[in-house]
């Protein structure tokens, strides 16, 4: 008897959560105050009118960093490029072992993330002219059981920094074509 | 206890049964959202600019889309569209669609859809044409 209750109950959650779907706000799609911090953060000026080169080189990094480029258009100037790797973190999973044969369930844990990245370059024909490139990350961690449990951006200014200093290190090496 | 369970069984079948009968047609509907009122929402959605560089409008849609915290995830210069995806309390994803009208404009449109459900609500899109309106230095001009 005390299972059918439960089952009840469990169904009527669910309902209940299939019913609580997230509404819009202005917020969503306001800019921000971090905005500008995150815009510097994520740009880089180089002194290059050669945007076809500026975007070689970033492919190339891409692929140093283990990326897979799934897009590119060279018109727009778009890179974007993703990774699959581990998520799993053997704290968290004893935890979660444990918290399930407590629980007497199946234990849910982070196993594999997928590591997105956007290029964006974009030319300026200012006195001398240049090539802007921004770069953005994101993952989307998924559990044992293949849920995505995580979708999130990603980027300290460390990050940034060193994503930054290869490019420029690329781009010098595709001007010398080594 | 029996007679509490009883109640619990019936609202539980009541819920199903209405949620049962109301999902054969809505669920089949959603495939051409046909409960929306296509004008009203193309109008909400749409902005025109003042400009005929559709490769640099388009440009500027993924900056201001990457100012908004998204990723682009796909762009295409031929069709003239840019998608792009973020999380926020669910998923949400954006379609920028941007076509010559006229002589003079470019046509802006933006279809956005928050954790499975698309979003009609004019506000978040005037949010959105006025970070672009903004990076592009252009005004915004609604269409009918």
């Amino acid at each position: 008897m005390e299972r059918r209750v439960a089952i009840i109950a469990c169904m009527m959650g669910l309902i209940a959560q299939a019913a609580c779907v997230p509404k819009p706000t202005p917020e969503d799609l306001r800019l921000t105050p971090e905005t500008q911090v995150n815009r510097q953060l994520q740009t880089r000026v180089f002194e290059t009118s050669d945007e076809a080169k500026v975007l070689a080189a970033s492919s190339a990094v891409l692929q140093d960093l283990g990326f897979l480029i799934d897009e590119s258009e060279q018109q727009l100037g778009l890179l974007v490029g993703s990774k699959m790797r581990s998520a799993i973190n053997p704290a968290e999973v004893t935890v979660m072992y444990i918290l399930a044969i407590m629980a007497r369930s199946d234990p849910v844990y982070s196993e594999r993330q997928l590591m997105r990245i956007c290029l964006v370059t974009t030319p300026s024909m200012g006195e001398p002219p240049s090539t802007s490139v921004r770069v953005t990350f994101q993952r989307i961690v998924y559990s044992n059981q293949g849920l995505g449990i995580k979708f999130e951006t990603l980027g300290t200014p460390e990050i940034y920094e060193e994503f930054f200093a290869r490019l420029s290190k690329s781009l010098f090496l595709e001007g010398k074509e080594l | 206890m029996k007679k509490h369970l009883k109640r619990i069984s019936c609202l539980f079948f009541l819920g199903t049964a209405l949620l049962s009968s109301g999902g054969c047609a809505t669920t089949q509907e959603r495939l051409l959202d046909s409960e929306t009122n296509q004008l009203q929402l193309r109008s909400i959605q749409s902005r025109a600019f003042e400009t005929t560089d559709q490769v640099k409008t388009l440009r500027t849609v993924m900056l201001t889309l990457q100012d908004l915290g998204f990723i682009v995830t796909s762009g295409e210069a031929g069709l003239g569209s840019v998608t792009g995806s973020k999380w926020n309390r669910g998923l949400m994803i954006i379609t920028v669609s941007v076509r010559p009208r006229g002589e003079s404009q470019m046509l802006v449109r933006a279809n956005c859809q928050l954790d499975k459900q698309l979003v009609n609500d004019p506000v978040p899109y005037q949010m959105f044409f006025s970070a672009l309106s903004k990076a592009m230095f252009l005004e915004a001009h609604e269409v009918e």
